[in-house]
């Protein structure tokens, strides 16, 4: 039975270029206070273009409804349970956008003298020590735009600090069932990628693992707890040979929220780790970014961290550029500073009790595999943290697979879990409720999953042909791709 | 907690469903030496009102009040109301990437229409769905360049942004991707073309140029493609002032165009979050980075839109993916693309028209250091920038960018930007400041 | 029931070879578009270009899957089926025919020794 959902109207809405009239606006500008200048005199006439062909012409009131309509076309986390798996998809406190909107930091320009900067660079400081808190790491930067940045940030600092020692070595080692951006990410900073193989419990494999060190391994990027949601219980036996190799450790923080409170990467031998602002400090996802992707490192990489950094001395904030030995900066300016504020605004309002946001994650998660595994395979038993992976096996035998459930779970009002991944489960279904759910919402999301078991078995047709309530059906990908069409484009005779 | 939507009763039912009796047995298996002995070192949890207060005292400690001619990548420019309306909807902030296009029509409709009017403002044919800022776009652009190409130098002029060509450097280090630098012409501030040629062969991937360049100066864009495509290179064009295409003529001649478009309707927040853009001609379309939506039908046959293109994505193809990025910047990417909707085909141009008078106001009696043509910005020759910016800043304006820093050649010059939001007023007084330094900084007395 | 061509060679990776001289045509097999399902691009090498048996010389891309081309034979390009840009609905429609991909210039032609018959390609494809 579906009971979240009631289906209702939405609103038509054509493209922005399809509400275009000539003579329509949406703006006013002040009368210019000043002479007017002649384009062509000033740029050159060759330097000035003609109309902006085809750009839209639509009022106000038409934009607010353009994009009001438009809002309604999408579920969010506002809407109910989004149980991305590895996705972290919590609450976005309001009050962090206030925050982010507070005059003297939204309208901060990145040049204006330190004199004049010193809340933002407080802002900044304060986050740093804070995460460095949190991971147990000694020092941290923020300028990384997202988590794929971080891990590369991360992994030119590993590289920095061997070559320091005379040899960069060629190789990092990635299980195999990590996220698909860390052997890009290793590629992308110069070396070889090699696979570590998991074992029956989903755990890195240590006699593999074992097998793999040498002088060549310079390190590994490891996801603790791993994509399975399971802890890497070697994890110090792990990074312990690593070291005794002169290799070092990069851990992906993507599951931090898992340990917050908890454990700290620091304590169990990490080297350098990146942490997702917008996964477990609550910044806003937004469609896709922006998020903010910190690198925590111990006092051994350091030096290479990129510049400036920002020091305190005297009661006053300064930035630090003579640092011989930084990789460089990895973005312009100091990073993505509106999702600091945002992501130290949810520090501040969860303080020293952040560890109790973390057990509501473990809860939850452990409080869904309950409910759910009465219906549905789970590949690994081990004891889930904050994700819990089952698959499609039992479901596929009646020819309905992990995008079909994925898709029919929508019917029921909810958004899909991650579908297809970890690639070492075949039909994934990965789950990961986030701290922010009550259980009134779980109990739905385990009857819903419940229910589309029982249809899969008594009528595969209406799960595979799921879903059936939303305004579009399911779309043409392979049209799409063979044939794109990726900008609108006025018909000839428009023109 | 007000975060944490659970009673302890319900904590309790919940535990015992999952066969356990308190909420530390759900950590109980980890390795004991892994767990945190003591409690996090961090203040108190804080209520919302204190929350604001923190953050508001913090923001007081910043340029309230002050007027600013600081450009240089990041510039003032009016934000329209609507804008952080649009944004502030619960489904475009709350949601995740649209993978799952049935429920994501929203945010996959809003980048088809900034993806065309990418193209309509850049001349290109195909744009993506933005990417972390313009300076991580330029990498992408040059990875890009040297995958077409299957060439392996890049050149890059001087007149980019200073701390682009830092992103730049950092980012390809480790890719054989070897970064040249060429000058600038030091009457007119325009690219060196000598310098170029002289420095073009058949190992250059891409030629990448920026225009209006770092010192505001417009490229000739054209020259620039020509000599690039002789040697078999491709140019790459980049802007950081998008208010600039509102005006000028779009960089067609060149390859692939990689932007900043925080000048439209994305706060300065002292330097991020940003939204940068990578646009190219279709038939490169297959080795552009980032995420690209594409429109198609639904199994109703009704027009509807999906991420496609995905098998260059990371997660697809892993180590052998065309860039490690996922994501795009689609909520700050949203702000430029209503932005775009309400300024339109006129408007933006009349912005456009706005910041070229209120520029060559402020220049106007100054000394101005180059002599190519100017947008918004321009280097102003003053002798001392800083005792020039420390004078300003006793009359609440914050002077320019002093350009010492990046150019040793122009120590005694600084980087002024005049937008829409420039008073007539506010550059007078600037004006009058100049003035009145012991050795005056007006062209017209100092003559 | 597919029909797999006895004048062809085949490999364990799915592509086929047809030798004419000492020219060969290669493509993929219908069990190869089969398990790929729809393909949407095709990325072929440059003309001119050499290949070695056993090594990659392009991808086929399906919406969600990139799968890596194998040459069934050693040679250089002589020519690229260019059709396949505007259409590779062709490799699923006509893998063994239409859709050939690229047509190379045997530099070992007795390299096709290695090669399954059509007869044994089936086998063991069925296997």
């Amino acid at each position: 039975m579906v009971s979240k959902v009631t289906p209702h109207l939405s609103q038509n809405e054509p493209l922005l270029f399809e509400r275009s009239s000539p003579g329509k606006k949406g703006y006013q500008l002040p009368p210019l206070d000043v002479p007017s200048v002649d384009p062509a005199g000033a740029l050159g006439a060759g330097n000035v273009r003609g109309e902006l062909k085809g750009f839209p012409e639509v009022s106000e009131v038409e934009t607010i409804r353009h994009f009001t309509r438009l809002s309604t076309w999408n579920y969010a986390i506002d809407l109910g349970l989004y149980p991305l798996g590895s996705c972290t998809m919590k609450y976005n406190p309001r009050v962090n956008e206030a925050a982010a909107r507070v005059e003297g930091l939204a309208w901060g320009h990145p040049y204006q003298p330190e004199s004049l900067a010193q809340g933002a660079m407080e802002i900044m400081a304060v986050l740093e020590r804070y995460l460095a808190e949190i991971t147990g790491m000694d020092a941290v930067t923020l300028q990384p735009a997202a988590g794929a940045h971080g891990e590369f940030t991360g992994i030119l600092l590993m590289r920095a600090c061997l070559e320091s020692r005379g040899d960069a070595r060629s190789a990092i080692l990635v299980p195999d069932s990590s996220h698909g951006t860390n052997p890009a990410t290793a590629r992308m900073c110069g070396y070889e990628v090699v696979n570590v193989k998991s074992t029956s419990r989903g755990l890195v494999d240590m006699e593999h693992f074992r097998s793999l060190l040498n002088p060549s391994v310079a390190g590994i990027m490891i996801t603790n707890p791993n994509t399975l949601g399971l802890f890497e219980e070697n994890i110090s036996e792990i990074t312990r040979l690593l070291h005794d190799n002169g290799s070092l450790v990069y851990m992906d923080g993507a599951n931090m929220n898992a340990l917050a409170g908890v454990s700290r990467p620091g304590d169990f031998g990490i080297d350098v780790m990146h942490l997702n602002l917008h996964k477990t400090f609550s910044t806003p996802h937004g469609g896709g970014g922006p998020g903010a992707g910190p690198v925590a490192v111990k006092r051994v990489l350091e030096p290479y961290l990129p510049t400036p950094r920002i020091v305190l001395k005297d009661g006053t904030y300064r930035y630090d550029d003579n640092l011989p030995e930084s990789i460089g900066k990895v973005r312009a300016f100091y990073g993505n500073f509106g999702v600091f504020v945002r992501a130290l605004a949810y520090i501040l309002a969860h303080g020293s009790d952040l560890r109790n946001a973390t057990m509501d994650a473990l809860l939850n998660a452990n409080y869904l595999r309950a409910g759910i595994e009465p219906y549905y395979d789970l590949p690994y038993k081990d004891r889930s943290l904050h994700e819990v992976v089952f698959s499609d096996a039992i479901q596929t035998k009646l020819g309905v697979k992990t995008g079909d459930i994925a898709k029919r779970l929508i019917d029921y009002g909810f958004h899909p879990y991650t579908t297809s991944f970890p690639l070492i489960v075949p039909g994934a279904m990965m789950i990961e409720p986030t701290e922010t759910e009550g259980k009134q919402e779980l109990d739905l999301f385990i009857d819903a999953m419940a229910s589309i078991a029982k249809e899969a078995e008594e009528n595969p047709d209406l799960v595979r042909n799921a879903p059936h309530s939303t305004r579009v059906k399911r779309v043409d990908e392979v049209t799409a791709a063979r044939k794109p069409i990726v900008r609108w484009e006025a018909a000839a005779n428009d023109q | 907690m007000r975060y944490l939507p659970k009673s302890d009763s319900e904590r309790t039912e919940m535990l015992e469903a999952c066969g356990l009796s308190s909420l530390n047995d759900l950590i109980a298996h980890l390795p004991p030496e892994v767990l945190q002995a003591q409690a996090l070192e961090l203040p108190p949890g804080k209520s919302e009102y204190e929350i604001m207060d923190y953050f508001r005292a913090r923001g007081d400690r910043m340029a309230n009040g002050y007027a600013s001619f600081l450009g240089g990548g990041v510039y003032r420019h009016y934000r329209p109301v609507l804008a952080d309306v649009v944004v502030s909807r619960s489904e475009f902030l709350t949601s995740y990437t649209p993978y799952q296009a049935e429920i994501s029509q929203g945010t996959l409709m809003t980048i088809f229409e900034f993806q065309t009017m990418i193209c309509q403002l850049t001349g290109m044919e195909v744009a993506n769905a933005s990417m972390y800022d313009g300076s991580t776009a330029v990498p992408e652009a040059a990875l890009m360049a040297a995958r077409i190409t299957r060439r392996s130098r890049i050149l890059v002029a001087r007149g980019v942004h200073p701390e682009y060509r830092d992103v730049l450097r950092s980012s390809v280090k480790h890719q054989d991707l070897p970064v040249v630098e060429f000058g600038f012409n030091l009457e007119s501030g325009e690219i060196d073309l000598v310098d170029l040629e002289s420095k073009l062969d058949e190992s250059v991937a891409a030629v990448i140029i920026q225009s209006p360049n770092f010192f505001g100066v417009v490229e000739n864009t054209k020259a620039a493609a020509a000599l690039a495509h002789q040697h078999g290179a491709l140019l790459v064009s980049v802007f950081t002032e998008a208010v600039s295409l509102g005006l000028l003529e779009p960089p067609t001649d060149a390859d692939i165009v990689a932007g900043e478009l925080q000048s439209f309707a994305i706060s300065p927040s002292y330097g991020g979050p940003f939204a940068g853009v990578v646009a190219t001609k279709m038939a490169h379309i297959r080795q552009l980075p980032g995420r690209i939506v594409g429109q198609t039908t639904d199994a109703d046959g009704k027009r509807a839109f999906c991420l496609t293109l995905s098998t260059r994505e990371q997660h697809i193809r892993r180590e052998k993916a065309t860039s490690n990025i996922c994501t795009n910047q689609a909520l700050i990417a949203l702000m430029a693309t209503v932005f775009m909707a309400i300024y339109g085909k006129v408007g933006l141009r009349e912005l456009a028209m706005q910041n070229l008078a209120k520029a060559h106001y402020l220049e106007d009696g100054l000394e101005r250091r180059f002599s190519g043509p100017f947008f918004n910005e321009f280097v102003l020759r003053c002798g001392s920038p800083e005792a020039l910016n420390e004078a300003l800043l006793g009359e609440k304006i914050i002077g320019g960018i002093p350009l010492g820093r990046y150019y040793p050649e122009l120590a005694d010059s600084m980087l002024l930007c005049a937008t829409e939001m420039s008073s007539r007023e506010e550059m007078d007084s600037f004006k009058r400041v100049c003035a009145a330094q012991p050795e005056s900084l007006l062209a017209k007395t100092t003559a | 029931m597919s029909n797999y061509p006895a004048n062809f060679r085949y490999t364990k990776e799915h592509e086929w070879v047809l030798v004419e001289g000492d020219t060969g045509a290669v493509g993929i097999t219908d069990h190869a578009q089969s398990e790929l399902g729809d393909i949407v691009y095709v990325d072929l090498p440059q003309v001119g270009s050499t290949m070695t048996q056993g090594e990659t010389f392009g991808s086929v891309e399906s919406v969600k899957a990139v799968s890596d081309l194998y040459a069934p034979i050693s040679g250089e390009v002589t020519a690229i089926n260019d059709s396949l840009a505007k259409s590779p609905e062709k490799l699923n429609s006509d893998p063994h025919g239409e859709a050939w991909l690229v047509k190379v210039k045997l530099t070992h032609p007795d390299e096709i020794q290695h090669l399954l018959s059509a007869e044994d390609y089936q086998s063991y494809i069925e296997g």
